[in-house]
């Protein structure tokens, strides 16, 4: 049984439109599926399915029916990346009668008071919700991002259900809301040295396999950037659905669950991890920026590229507003003279890759590796930006 | 005869059982144009879901099942309600969207007490099902 306040009863029975009374009976369902027992605040909401490849017609029909009921954000709201750049499409190489529909969308969600922020890293645009703060965000590595490393609590939750609670302001208190829920019941000794984004990215494919459903813990990490996190996370998220996890001495929660169990991590298997994801084959493009890169991961990259110009094509893929960033100091220019682009409001992944020409993308992130294959048909090269950008 | 369930998208509709054992996922699962069961192998495959009362044990596959729901829904052809054993958030998503009735946990065997092509009726304002 969900209790509902006064509030959320008015808009369960239709006193507040047609949209928030379809979004709270959703909500609601979700309470009673998952054993709510009551709704709580959130701060914001983080809405997926933005990409006309993955929702296709259909979903473009739900959000034009959810905008012609009215449907209106009550906290602030954003995007994952869509299917294309929205200014840059042309230049991308997307056909144009995916740019139509993917535009569309793009209205939509606009017309319902939605940001175009169209990234999934929003902390690396000022959108970090503090330690304790509950937010229905839906992108999984944003989810294990906000879980993890900032404190905030969130579930994982889908396209529609994060814009109910944006629409409603609510979500049901159930899962990761819930302090007794946060706590990792498998405990991961690492016992290899982590110097690359791709070895936190093969390392968080192979726990994510194994984990599944399972919440890990890390002991042995001695250090790691936000950016080794993020790609942690999301290659956990890709591989085993990981919607939160701890490192000792590093993300500001640490708990462990009585009957945890325990495992190890050795070099061996950190080896054996990218070798699985890595076909070894020299990649037509590259790929950069899976979870989106941050400012300071596009200035690595730029300095790399200007001192050695790569071998392939390449992209860096990361939100508007650090590309407007990038380009005012200097790293776009930097980029481009070696042959890359830089790459806002999508991904290799969300967009239509299969039909640009490419066949072989290399990458590091682990996240990518999982989905380049059945979501772009792409044979993937994995390793260190060093070696896929020349190999 | 009534039989106790739980309420998950509210309405009310009667129609012809079609029920199957089988998960069903709606993504590549059936047809939005005819709303024919298309995937392979599926015990329905072959059979119209258009206007029936569904019966099966829940949803399974791609999250965007729920908005091929709603496309159903819009050119006539969605199942004019759903009984589930277990209600999951893409069936239930998509029931809501394309105001299908739905109900889940009936409190007896609804294989057992029903035939396909029986006419009943669900209530799922008060999560009933009436046979």
């Amino acid at each position: 049984m969900v209790n509902l306040s006064k509030e959320e009863q008015k808009m369960f029975d239709g006193e507040v439109g047609e949209a928030a009374r379809q979004s709270m009976e959703i909500l609601v369902a979700m309470g009673k599926i998952y054993d709510a027992e009551k709704m709580i605040p959130v701060s914001s909401a983080q809405v997926s399915g933005v990409s006309y490849k993955t929702i296709g017609d259909a979903g473009l029909e739900y959000l034009q029916d959810l905008v012609r009921k009215g449907a209106k954000t009550r906290v602030p709201t954003f995007l994952n990346p869509a299917g294309m750049d929205e200014a840059q499409w042309k230049e991308m190489g997307v056909p144009g009668d995916f740019a139509e529909k993917q535009l569309e969308i793009l209205d939509a969600y606009s017309k319902m008071g939605i940001m175009k922020t169209c990234t999934c890293a929003p902390y690396f645009i000022g959108i970090r919700p503090r330690e304790g703060e509950h937010v229905a965000w839906a992108e999984s590595s944003a989810v294990s991002f906000a879980n993890s490393v900032l404190g905030a609590r969130t579930n994982r939750e889908g396209g529609p259900s994060a814009l109910a609670a944006a629409v409603c302001g609510v979500t049901p208190a159930y899962g990761l809301h819930l302090d007794e829920n946060r706590k990792a019941n498998i405990v991961v000794d690492v016992q290899c040295e982590l110097k690359t984004a791709a070895d936190f990215g093969a390392l968080g494919s192979a726990i994510g396999k194994l984990a599944k459903r399972k919440y890990p813990a890390f002991r042995g990490i001695k250090s790691a950037t936000e950016e080794q996190l993020k790609v942690l996370g999301a290659s956990m998220a890709a591989t085993g659905s990981v919607p939160i996890y701890f490192v000792e001495n590093i993300t500001p929660e640490y708990n462990i669950a009585d009957d945890a169990g325990q495992m190890t991590f050795t070099d061996f298997q950190l080896r054996s991890s990218k070798d699985e994801l890595d076909s070894g084959e020299k990649p037509q493009l590259v790929t950069i920026g899976c979870p989106h890169a941050s400012l300071e991961e596009i200035r690595e990259i730029a300095e790399m590229v200007q001192e050695k110009k790569p071998t392939t094509e390449f992209w860096v893929c990361t939100a508007r507003k650090l590309k407007d960033e990038a380009g005012r100091l200097g790293y776009t220019e930097k980029i481009e003279k070696a042959g890359g682009k830089v790459v806002a409001d999508t991904c290799m992944v969300v967009c239509p890759l299969e039909r640009m020409g490419y066949h072989v993308t290399g990458t590091n992130s682990g996240k990518a590796a999982k989905y380049l294959p059945s979501l772009c048909s792409q044979k993937v090269a994995f390793g260190k930006l060093k070696d896929i950008l020349y190999r | 005869m009534e039989i106790k369930s739980r309420s998950i998208s509210r309405g009310r509709a009667s129609g012809e059982v079609l029920m199957t054992i089988e998960p069903l996922g709606f993504l590549g699962g059936v047809d939005p144009e005819t709303g024919e069961v298309i995937e392979p192998w599926h015990p329905l495959k072959g059979k119209n879901i258009a206007g029936k009362v569904l019966v099966f044990p829940n949803g399974k596959g791609s999250t965007v099942g729920s908005y091929v729901m709603l496309q159903l829904a819009k050119n006539n052809k969605a199942p004019a309600a759903i009984i589930n054993v277990e209600a999951e958030p893409i069936i239930t998503v998509g029931a809501i969207i394309s105001g299908i009735p739905m109900v889940d946990r009936p409190e007896k065997n609804v294989y057992q007490l029903v035939k396909d092509g029986q006419r009943i009726e669900v209530d799922g304002d008060n999560g009933l099902i009436l046979l």
